[in-house]
């Protein structure tokens, strides 16, 4: 299947689930901190170790790797959404919490990345 | 019911603008591709970018021109957040890590932080400055 597709099929899944996930959590929780932009930055984090450690590792297909990694993960997650929330908390006084953000949102999403990966050697 | 197609057109413009920009970062990494263990610039460049014009649009909307319901939806959350990614950025600092490039990989880290942040706030900053200059010229005119 053409590169392209497989990926315009994943965003076309990833970035809705971002949006649904962000309103979910914001219908839940206190939004002091953006735990949405968080939650799906980490979920994309893990997926796409999980997916690149299985083909890059062990054998399985490329497709795969457009489809979920640059398609699904790549719109699941958002550097830019994360860098303006970032910017709101600073700029409302919240510094401390905007620094928390940027070392929690990057320590969970390096390490849900590590996770991902391991796993992918588990199963494969 | 009419919340219901209300919030299916937001999942469908989400989507669609979603495909968009994950096609124009899919074809930016064609374009320039990062060899093995070296220094992701396209990633790099690409959330940057992404964050200057976020900046911009974000501000530009909530503190100017009220804009049509679907435009953040589609242009925020869909093009902007599918063309930007933070789990492509954290897969790179593993590469980097496992590759023994601990120096390049605190660069990249850093870098990209740096260069997104500083792109956001230039860009939100930038528009404020443009929206204060037209209102001040249309209380004079």
């Amino acid at each position: 299947m053409n590169g392209a597709l497989l990926v315009a099929a994943g965003a076309a899944v990833g970035a809705p689930l971002r949006y649904l996930t962000d309103r979910a959590v914001r219908a839940r929780r206190d939004p002091l901190l953006p735990w949405g932009t968080f939650a799906a930055n980490l979920l994309g984090s893990a997926v796409l170790g999980l997916v690149t450690g299985a083909v890059q590792a062990h054998g399985a297909s490329p497709q795969l790797q457009l489809l979920v990694g640059t398609g699904f993960c790549g719109a699941l997650t958002t550097y830019s959404t994360f860098s303006y929330e970032t910017l709101r908390l600073a700029e409302s006084g919240a510094r401390r919490w905007a620094a928390v953000n940027v070392a929690g949102s990057l320590t969970a999403g390096l390490a849900a990345v590590y996770a991902g990966w391991g796993l992918a050697g588990l199963i494969g | 019911m009419k919340g219901a197609v209300r919030e299916a057109e937001i999942l469908a413009v989400v989507a669609l603008g979603g495909v968009l920009g994950a096609e124009a970062r899919y074809g930016l990494g064609l374009l320039w591709p990062t060899p093995v263990a070296s220094f992701p610039w396209t990633t790099l460049l690409v959330n940057a970018l992404g964050c200057l014009v976020i900046g911009v649009f974000l501000v530009a909307i909530t503190e100017g021109r009220p804009a049509h319901r679907l435009l953040r939806p589609f242009f925020g959350t869909g093009v902007l957040g599918g063309f930007t990614t933070f789990s492509t950025y954290c897969l790179d600092l593993h590469r980097l890590f496992e590759a023994h490039q601990p120096g390049l990989a605190v660069g990249y880290l850093a870098g990209t932080l740096a260069a997104a942040l500083g792109a956001v706030g230039l860009g939100a900053a930038g528009t404020r400055r443009l929206l204060a200059v037209r209102r001040a010229g249309g209380a004079a005119a």
